[in-house]
């Protein structure tokens, strides 16, 4: 089959401004994106810069964006993404320099990792032979020790987008690593570096990590994790606790949210409350307040959904 | 058509615009509603981050109220739907685990048996009613007018749990209905994004970051409005763009209008009863260009 590639290239040395190129070459059915853009390479431009080894999705290296989203180019198949002929985009990961065409600059990838510390730190007396650990609590690092280190999260995330600092999906999916592991003997300094500014409270809960995971590790799911052991050791002094609380007390008393109280619940400071007021006011203006306090009735069978809360809770 | 109907809490609170045309667009369309005025706030993706069993117990309650009405369910908004979407997984992939939840409904008389139907509007408008019977109550064409969708992320990840596999054709419901209202659906790189409105009492600079970005993004590629089937990201992308306007610094004025409200436009409502004048950022130029000024 005929592959059509519409590669974006760019080359800090020598181009002003990132372009696109096309190009096309003749596949056998069963190739991958990856084989294409090795074999446009090899047979048609030698200048095409991409990064791969493993060709087996299993060393992480050729991470690239594959018609708008991050994929490993060796595990997708150009038939799943251009089932009709069509022309395959293809763009280097996000969220990371290019240096080169399809090659990025994973330093910015790397310090995040090592902001994590991601090691384990075991505290006191070592035992006489290995560590002994259940195998309930290494079922859930199971997941997080997936991670190939491919980037794709890292290039999708949409908090990264806006805040480079953000220590991302993939750092904070390690960290979550060392945080359940019963070995480790520092979970309480990390729980409390990862709940200060650029950490876990600043994942915006939008699943692209989810998506683009190709060995399915959800790190949004393991962020969450982090939050919920962070609130139980005690780390609360967050609008993330705060806001999750306000949810939870409102849903629990009337069935339903009470929008301004979780609002002004949420807000840690008097100025940041202070903030919400001009947003308010707004509504106002436009005759839509929702009702709030004692304005705020209880939805039918609000006592059963107490009910359900009181049984759960007890759970947490 | 009728569907046991679940507004949410923000479309009877902070965006009444959004209840108030969806009844006027899913009468023209011969929807009956039937309102669960007792369904519990699925938790908005917080309480099922706090406690999944607390949140899967809520929503299996609202699922077993529709199906004691022998109904499928209609939701309004992107979170509301991705959120039971992703109970109902969980629900239906572990018979023990829902036995179990159904024991706490029981005091109810209640029992969900794993079967409902859940479904967006957006979805019903265009895998149940079908565009054809949109297209005939077009009686306005909004020729003039160029709409940036913009969908939230609940209702496009994770696609697995959203039958994207099945139906790969969700992907551009919005941009497809843009197109038979007579509108041009705008193309931009925030479509898909996240609003912001997640983390907005977590990190409001970041959160604001996202929607002003989207929303310039929108306007930069010729944008005369967006439009959004969720209610939360309207929060941000409406109410709160003044502010996304300081953060981004750049002149936004980009009227969002809800999903029905949009739809409601083509089919020749007044402003009023679609609620347009109570949008924060003024709907007036929209409005002008759908030729009703």
């Amino acid at each position: 089959m005929e592959v059509k590639l519409r590669v974006r290239r760019y080359d800090p040395e020598g181009d002003r401004k990132p372009y696109t190129q096309e190009y096309a070459v003749e596949m056998p059915d069963s190739a991958t994106v990856l084989d294409s853009l090795i074999q446009v390479r090899e047979e048609v431009d030698e200048t095409l810069g991409l990064r791969c080894s493993c060709r087996s999705s299993i060393c992480g290296s050729c991470a690239m964006r594959i018609n708008g989203r991050a994929r490993l180019a060796c595990k997708t198949k150009v038939v799943a993404v251009a089932p009709n002929g069509g022309t395959v985009n293809v763009e280097p990961a996000g969220n990371m320099p290019v240096l080169k065409d399809l090659i990025v600059d994973f330093e910015v990838f790397w310090e995040k990792i090592k902001a994590v510390v991601p090691w384990l730190r075991p505290e006191g007396p070592e035992p006489e032979r290995e560590y002994i650990v259940d195998n309930d609590k290494m079922l859930n690092l199971n997941t997080t020790v997936a991670c190939i280190m491919c980037g794709a999260c890292v290039s999708d995330c949409t908090s990264l987008e806006v805040d480079p600092g953000f220590l991302g999906p993939a750092a904070l999916a390690k960290a979550y690593r060392f945080v359940g592991d019963p070995r480790d003997g520092h979970k309480l300094d990390r729980l409390k570096q990862y709940t200060e500014a650029h950490g876990m409270w600043d994942c915006a809960h939008c699943f692209m990590c989810v998506e683009v995971c190709p060995k399915d590790v959800a790190p949004m799911d393991w962020i969450l994790e982090l939050r919920r052991e962070a609130e139980a050791e005690g780390f609360t002094n967050h609008n993330g606790v705060r806001h999750g609380r306000s949810i939870a007390e409102s849903v629990k008393e009337a069935g339903w949210l009470d929008e301004g109280k979780v609002a002004m619940e949420s807000m840690g400071s008097i100025g940041e409350k202070l903030a919400l007021v001009p947003v308010g006011m707004r509504a106002f203006f436009r005759g839509k307040m929702p009702p709030m306090g004692p304005m705020h009735y209880q939805r039918p069978g609000a006592e059963s959904v107490r009910r359900i809360f009181e049984e759960l809770e007890a759970k947490e | 058509m009728k569907y046991a109907f679940y507004p949410g809490c923000v479309a009877k609170g902070g965006a009444p615009e959004l209840y108030m045309s969806t009844r006027a667009v899913a009468e023209a369309l011969d929807i009956q509603l039937e309102e669960l005025e007792g369904a519990a706030c699925t938790g908005a993706g917080v309480l099922s981050e706090r406690n999944p069993e607390l949140a899967d117990t809520l929503n299996a309650r609202t699922f077993a109220m529709a199906e004691r009405l022998g109904l499928p369910l209609m939701n309004i908004c992107s979170t509301c739907h991705g959120v039971m979407s992703q109970s109902n997984a969980r629900l239906r992939k572990d018979p023990e685990y829902l036995e179990r939840i159904n024991k706490r409904l029981a005091p109810e008389r209640l029992h969900y048996s794993g079967e409902v139907s859940i479904k967006h509007f957006l979805w019903v408008m265009m895998e149940d009613i079908g565009l054809d019977k949109v297209r005939s109550l077009v009686v306005n064409p909004l020729g003039d007018l160029k709409a940036a969708p913009f969908y939230g992320c609940y209702i496009v990840r994770p696609t697995w749990v959203l039958g994207y596999d099945e139906k790969p054709e969700r992907k551009h419901y919005l941009e497809d209905l843009i197109e038979a209202l007579g509108a041009q659906s705008v193309e931009y790189q925030g479509v898909d994004k996240c609003c912001g409105f997640p983390i907005l009492t977590m990190n409001r600079e970041n959160s604001l970051r996202m929607t002003g970005t989207h929303l310039l993004d929108a306007k930069t590629q010729g944008a005369d409005m967006m439009v959004t089937p969720c209610p939360l990201c309207h929060l941000n992308l409406d109410g709160g763009q003044v502010d996304a306007a300081g953060v981004v610094k750049a002149n936004l004025e980009l009227p969002v209008l809800h999903l029905p409200q949009m739809v409601g436009m083509a089919f020749g409502m007044k402003p009023e009863r679609l609620g347009l004048k109570k949008n924060i950022v003024n709907t007036q130029p929209v409005l002008k260009k759908a030729g009703f000024a």
